[in-house]
């Protein structure tokens, strides 16, 4: 059922154009219309996608598409660089009063997790910012929600401001403020009770709270999984308490997340934070860029590939690629294979990066041993040069020696050989089939290397 | 126009005696109610007395008042319920509806800009791109069928499509899977925050209303305050909770509740899990655990399970649901949050390509804002403005 991303979606297009010279406008149009569907799979709002898909193909028609070598390519890049531009802009962190206490509201629907991402918040501004925070329970509608903020209160052991659910929460606010300023607590954080945009007494209790004293933050707080609804819900919240930031819940799961988009481009105010997950310190700030990969489903290629390009040598892998060709290829071209690879960083994180990886189920559990790296490298690194180049002549009593050398097993020693062996067979089938034009390359038995 | 009429007549309810119930419980409402908008009513009321029944009215009436007073308590008349769904679904409707109205006033002829346009409205009410493609593509077969120029007569086919494409020519589909006279399972599933402790409460008043022997199980021993939160829920109701403490294995606490509801001899159990994202699969192996220990103890159950979903979700919903049915065998979904703007269109696209129906809708706060889902009445809160017009156009005629 997951939707397929824009890269996946372009494909038929790019495909169709592919032997043609020139793109056409109509080409360009019916890429727009996959750009379009794959904004609206995201959540993105309809009149958001609308005026940004006609931003986006005015630059498109306009030059650099038509001209380039790589139209489909091109269109990703331009749809992802405007974006990112939409949601970046400045970053600003958290907004502090001259004179503490600093307030901030957290305001939003039922159930987008403004309890939890408060304790989270408090914890952030305790941690990173060595600020010293009071919760306040202001919300005495959903049953034992005050128990909530109690219970994470004493998880974090951070004071929490409550006084039952029978006072208004505009008079639990008020003496909150003035233990605050008794106390000297540099920052409250209001936890308000959910509700829904259109609900005019509540929103009103808002405005009320607000008048206290003016907030120095007020976050609204939306469920990343937010549909269409979003643009209304920001709206409203804005034009009734003025908000101030945008924090974006439940990123940890598999939504695309385009009420980002929405929000921004309706409000213009800044994502500020994004929780990824349940846990006390599972609040993260944000970052434009993946947010953009993660809207258009490409994974965060763009960094893989930046990371790719700045680790590995270029010369080197031709060199490698010649030795392919050449059935040349020893165990010391594998080890530095090898050592690129893990340049580039943990082995999971990699995989996160790819497109479509996260569609893979399981792979979330798997945890890929960067250890195991090191026991092949320990390995190969105890062989002769003679044996290196010329493995065949590795025979008991040398694998003996391997093993010890190297602190391993003989049996470790022997699957190495073999998966060596069997990477060059398939490596001569490869490059085969790259002579006769596929050229589709990667590492090749990497894989059963790590079982 | 016969689809209008019978659905018409499903909705305002079949009797005479209920409809007027009906006029008294409009009256009712207009007076406590002023919050919501009264025009619709007030239409209603005069077209239900423009019906030869006028006079029955004043001679019934007393009957009438004396029942109405248990009957308001405890009944929920056809008309009653479609009166809850269209406030509920007033804010839904009014920006739905009247562009559904524009769209009709703005094109005169039925033609692929008219469709454009209607694709836009669907989508906007996050019924998603493939579910809007089909109905669309149903919709030009039949306009071109039929032979259909002008806009007039549109509405009335764009709903009978929608509720074609959730019917599935499929009936009773709302129906829980109730033992009677033997204990009932129903286990709730769903994601952080959609409102499943609230969705647990109100479904327990519903029963216990019916005269049945509820016990709830606090199955959410993660979330903070979500064991209190459902106890809050028992008192409000009078019914009782069985729990642990919070951090405790949540399949422990179920097979406890299933051996207490055995025990009393209760009537249903219902029973509560943390909110959890449908990637998370350690999550989602806790939920198969709690799903197999229920079926150990009582090898037909749960009789229902049940993914509370929020009405603002988007496309997301489509995966929450895919993948919890994978894991519990979800038979039904409970759309919470109705009552605010968003639509919940997903929940075509969930039973077209899932086929997993909708059996609640959430449409407020209150002990009693939960209904069953009722296709027609969904698709007629949607377009009720629309309807009416035409209704009211054709009987002039």
């Amino acid at each position: 059922m997951a939707f397929e991303g824009l890269a996946e979606r372009l494909q038929g297009t790019i495909n169709k154009i592919k032997g043609k010279g020139k793109v056409t406008e109509q080409d360009v149009k019916e890429m727009m219309r996959e750009v379009r569907f794959a904004l609206i799979e995201a959540d993105v709002n309809l009149k958001v996608v609308k005026s940004f898909v006609k931003k986006v193909s005015e630059r498109a028609v306009g030059q650099d598409v038509m001209k380039s070598l790589t139209p489909g390519q091109q269109v990703i890049k331009i749809v992802k660089d405007e974006l990112t531009e939409l949601m970046g802009g400045e970053q600003s962190p958290i907004k502090f009063a001259t004179k503490p206490p600093t307030v901030i509201m957290m305001v939003g629907l039922q159930g987008a997790g403004k309890t939890t991402t408060t304790g989270k918040l408090a914890n952030v501004l305790r941690k990173k910012y060595n600020r010293k925070p009071l919760l306040v329970a202001a919300d005495i509608y959903r049953p034992a929600a005050v128990q909530q903020l109690q219970t994470l209160g004493k998880q974090l052991s951070l004071p929490v401001f409550a006084l039952g659910t029978d006072i208004s929460p505009v008079e639990i606010v008020r003496q909150a403020l003035e233990q605050a300023k008794e106390e000297h607590y540099d920052v409250v954080l209001i936890d308000t009770a959910g509700r829904l945009h259109i609900d005019e007494k509540l929103m009103q209790e808002l405005k009320d709270i607000r008048a206290l004293k003016e907030p120095d933050e007020v976050f609204l707080v939306v469920d990343a999984m937010t549909g269409q609804d979003a643009v209304n819900v920001a709206e409203s919240f804005d034009e009734a308490v003025g908000i101030t930031g945008v924090v974006l819940t439940k990123l940890d799961g598999d939504t695309r997340g385009g009420a980002a988009l929405s929000i921004r481009s309706v409000t213009q105010k800044p994502i500020k934070f994004v929780g990824m997950g349940e846990k006390m310190d599972a609040l993260e700030s944000f970052h434009p860029e993946r947010m953009a990969s993660r809207i258009l489903g490409m994974g965060d290629v763009m960094t893989l590939i930046e990371k790719a390009q700045a680790t590995v040598d270029e010369e080197k892998a031709k060199e490698l690629e010649e030795k392919f060709k050449t059935q040349t290829f020893t165990l010391d071209d594998f080890l530095e294979q090898m050592s690129q690879v893990k340049k580039l960083g943990p082995l999971d994180e990699i995989l996160k990066m790819l497109p479509g990886a996260n569609k893979i189920k399981g792979l979330e559990n798997a945890k890929i041993d960067d250890k195991q790296i090191g026991h092949i490298e320990a390995i190969i690194l105890s062989m002769t040069p003679a044996e290196k180049t010329n493995p065949e002549i590795i025979n008991a009593s040398r694998r003996k020696r391997i093993a010890k050398g190297s602190g391993s097993s003989v049996q470790e020693v022997n699957r190495l050989i073999k998966q060596f062996e069997d990477m060059k067979k398939m490596m001569k089938q490869m490059t085969g089939m790259t002579q006769k034009g596929k050229k589709k390359m990667k590492l090749p038995g990497l894989d059963s290397l790590f079982k | 126009m016969s689809f209008l009429k019978r659905m018409k007549e499903k909705l305002m309810g079949g009797t005479k005696l209920e409809q007027e119930e009906l006029l008294d419980e409009v009256v009712e409402e207009e007076i406590t109610d002023e919050q919501h908008p009264t025009e619709k009513l007030v239409e209603d009321t005069t077209e239900d007395n423009l019906t030869d029944e006028e006079l029955e009215v004043e001679v019934q009436q007393e009957v009438v008042e004396s029942e109405k007073k248990e009957k308001s308590k405890r009944g929920f008349s056809a008309f009653s319920i479609t009166e809850k769904f269209k406030s509920g679904l007033t804010k839904t409707r009014q920006s739905f509806t009247s562009k559904v109205n524009d769209l009709v006033a703005r094109y005169r002829h039925v033609d692929e800009e008219f469709f454009e346009e209607l694709e836009d409205l669907l989508l906007q009410a996050d019924v998603g791109i493939e579910t809007v493609m089909e109905l669309t593509d149903k919709l030009r077969f039949e306009v071109q069928r039929k032979n259909i120029k002008d806009t007039a007569g549109i509405q009335a086919l764009i709903s009978e499509k929608l509720v074609e494409i959730y019917e599935q020519g499929e009936k009773d589909i709302t129906e829980l899977n109730i033992q009677e006279g033997d204990l009932t399972v129903i286990l709730f599933v769903g994601v952080n925050g959609v409102g499943k402790t609230t969705t647990i409460g109100k479904l327990a008043h519903r029963f216990k209303q019916q005269g049945k022997d509820v016990l709830l199980a606090a199955g959410d021993t993660f979330r903070a305050g979500a064991i209190d939160q459902l106890q809050v829920w028992g008192d409000r109701v009078g019914v009782e909770v069985i729990k642990q403490s919070e951090g405790s294995d949540p399949a422990a606490v179920i097979y406890d509740a299933i051996r207490a509801a055995k025990k009393r001899k209760a009537d249903i159990l219902i029973c509560d899990t943390a909110g959890r994202l449908q990637n998370k699969v350690n999550l989602m192996k806790e939920l198969e655990k709690i799903h197999r220990v229920i079926s150990r103890e009582i090898p037909s159950a749960p009789h229902e399970v049940l993914l509370a979903l929020d009405a603002t979700t988007g496309q997301n919903a489509l995966q929450q649901a895919q993948i919890f049915k994978e894991a519990t065998n979800v038979t039904g979904i409970v759309l919470t949050k109705l009552d605010g703007t968003a639509k919940g269109g997903i929940v075509l696209a969930i039973r077209n390509k899932l086929h997993i129906p909708v059996k609640f809708v959430g449409l407020g706060e209150q002990m009693d804002d939960l209904q069953p889902f009722d296709s027609e009445r969904y698709v007629y809160g949607l377009f009720a403005d629309a309807i009416d017009e035409q209704l009211a156009k054709t009987e002039d005629e």
